[in-house]
């Protein structure tokens, strides 16, 4: 058998597919990735369907070998500090990790989330149809909790004889602007509150993690009291509780809720917002329903839109 | 009325039936959550109903809105929304005090004796109006109104999986254990909650329920029944 076996596991790195969908009506939350385009990015490397298991990396890295035979890997791991044995590699990639060598992601730069994939997939029994992992309600593959340091994971299929490759493209323009359609219920917000929500610099909070980005600054007034009657959560919405401070709700969000919704954010930049660190400046621009489908259209990644920037290289891994 | 749509973002869509708790809302959602569910559309991902909206997940870039717009209109203007036949559950529930730890609290704050509340609480016929919170947390429209009354002042960290739990005119059956300020008057064995089962929630949005108080003894065989698998309700057809 061939398999992954994981040396090291920082806190928060879970097994991700593209998300648990149909169960949302039972109060299921789809978990998935927080960032579906380095998700997909990680699985097109490793010649996998889009939406396929991976690793989701958390912020602490995690470190990785071969056991029984080489494995073809999939990665995406902007802003991290990826190594095969001391070897500094590029941070999107694809490669043959053979027995004995170690494949180290860690903390870097920048970003919060990085990608693992294995070409073929993972052995993993799913869980109601989906490879996704909820940690807050434990359902998922493996027990439905986080990965930890010796596990092992049994490849699907042996790995394809491929080349090394890596990932070369300029990083998307930094920026602390993220896009958002108002509503469902921006009409709960008085206009000083809806002018103080585009105005302000936000700071993303230490007390953040699958399930919401919280954000500190200027309280926000409700127009109308901050209890509504429990309705649907979108990935991105995001909601001002009584406190006035908005937490943007992400891939582990609870399915409905009762506090208002001044607006979502778009698929396209949701990505760059889970990449965002504590700390770290926030800015909102409210676009429209057809702006944020044109984003997301150009966003989607594409083997085809990948090929210039793959380049062959030789990363020695073993 | 004709209901408000209202975007969450530009891959998820409601459909606004009103702003309170109110059946007749709550019955539209579900009439327009089978109509759209047995039309659908390709693009489609899954809808949410919630007691006064339905929540349709769509992926914009294979059902654009303004189709998305189109269907769901077709599906109100229909003149018969087909609704599938709910089912009636009758499920075990034990109001032990060991079980029923805010039983006194709410006999004093409603002015009924505790055994009032455990007879007004089991043989009310509830409708399941919605699932949300956490997994397989039912919320059981049909609360008898001498049982309404605000929320503790402060939540629990953690309740157990099963418990009935009432605020603010609402039940619910806690299906999995989580944080929670609501007040508990009794623990189901039943699980209604079945991650290992082909069909892992037994009871839709739709269905109706209803309790037959069991002692701690019964309810002890019947939780290692129902962990053994076992379905222990009762259905019978609406």
């Amino acid at each position: 058998m061939t398999a992954l076996r994981i040396l090291q596991a920082g806190p928060l790195c879970t097994l991700q597919d593209a998300g648990r969908n149909g169960w949302l009506r039972y109060g299921v939350t789809p978990a998935g990735p927080m960032d579906w385009i380095a998700h997909a990015t990680a699985n097109l490397m490793a010649g996998n369907p889009a939406g396929g298991a991976a690793i989701e990396i958390g912020p602490g890295g995690i470190a990785v070998t071969a056991e029984g035979g080489p494995l073809r890997i999939g990665l995406s791991a902007r802003g991290f500090a990826v190594r095969l044995g001391p070897n500094l590699l590029p941070t999107r990639l694809a490669l043959t990790l053979h027995p004995g060598a170690s494949l180290r992601v860690q903390p870097g730069p920048e970003g919060v989330w990085a990608y693992l994939t294995l070409a073929g997939g993972l052995a993993v029994a799913p869980v109601m149809g989906s490879l996704a992992t909820h940690l807050r309600s434990g359902i998922g593959p493996l027990g439905g909790g986080a990965l930890s340091a010796g596990q092992v994971l049994a490849a699907a299929a042996p790995a394809p004889d491929a080349p090394d490759l890596a990932l070369i493209q300029l990083p998307p323009p930094a920026t602390d602007r993220f896009r958002y359609v108002p509503g469902p219920q921006a009409d709960h917000f008085t206009e000083a509150a809806t002018t103080a929500f585009t105005a302000t610099t936000w700071r993303v909070s230490p007390q953040s993690d699958r399930m919401g980005y919280r954000l500190t600054g200027p309280a926000l007034t409700h127009a109308r009291g901050h209890d509504i009657v429990s309705d649907g959560i979108a990935f991105g919405a995001i909601q001002v509780p009584g406190d006035g401070q908005p937490i943007v709700l992400m891939a582990d969000r609870q399915p409905t809720g009762g506090y208002p919704k001044i607006g979502c954010v778009i698929r396209a930049d949701l990505p760059r917002l889970a990449q965002t660190r504590a700390g770290q400046a926030v800015r909102f621009v409210p676009v429209s329903v057809d702006e944020a489908v044109a984003a997301l259209r150009a966003a989607v990644p594409t083997l085809q839109g990948m090929r210039a920037g793959m380049r062959r290289v030789v990363f020695g891994g073993g | 009325m004709t209901p408000r749509l209202l975007d969450a973002g530009e891959t998820a869509l409601v459909i606004e039936f009103g702003q309170a708790i109110d059946p007749a809302a709550n019955a539209r959602v579900l009439a327009l959550d089978a109509a759209l569910t047995a039309a659908a559309p390709q693009g489609l991902v899954e809808c949410v109903p919630t007691y006064r909206s339905l929540m349709v997940h769509y992926d914009p870039l294979v059902l654009s809105r303004s189709a998305l717009v189109a269907a769901v209109t077709s599906c109100l203007d229909a003149p018969t929304l087909a609704i599938r036949p709910g089912r009636l559950w009758t499920l075990p529930a034990c109001y032990d005090p060991a079980f029923a730890e805010d039983i006194d609290h709410v006999a004093a704050i409603t002015g009924l004796t505790p055994a009032e509340v455990v007879t007004s609480h089991a043989t009310a016929r509830y409708t399941v109006t919605m699932y949300g919170f956490a997994p397989g947390w039912a919320y059981l429209g049909g609360l008898p109104p001498a049982l309404s009354l605000p929320r503790r002042t402060s939540p629990r960290a953690r309740i157990p999986a099963g418990s009935l739990i009432i605020a603010g005119g609402q039940a619910i059956v806690a299906t999995m254990a989580m944080p929670s300020g609501w007040h508990i008057l009794g623990r189901t064995p039943e699980r209604l909650f079945r991650p290992e089962s082909a069909t892992p929630f037994p009871v839709a949005v739709g269905d109706q329920i209803t309790f037959t108080p069991v002692d701690r003894a019964t309810f002890a065989t019947l939780q290692r029944r129902a962990v053994a698998g076992e379905v222990l309700a009762t259905a019978e057809p609406l």
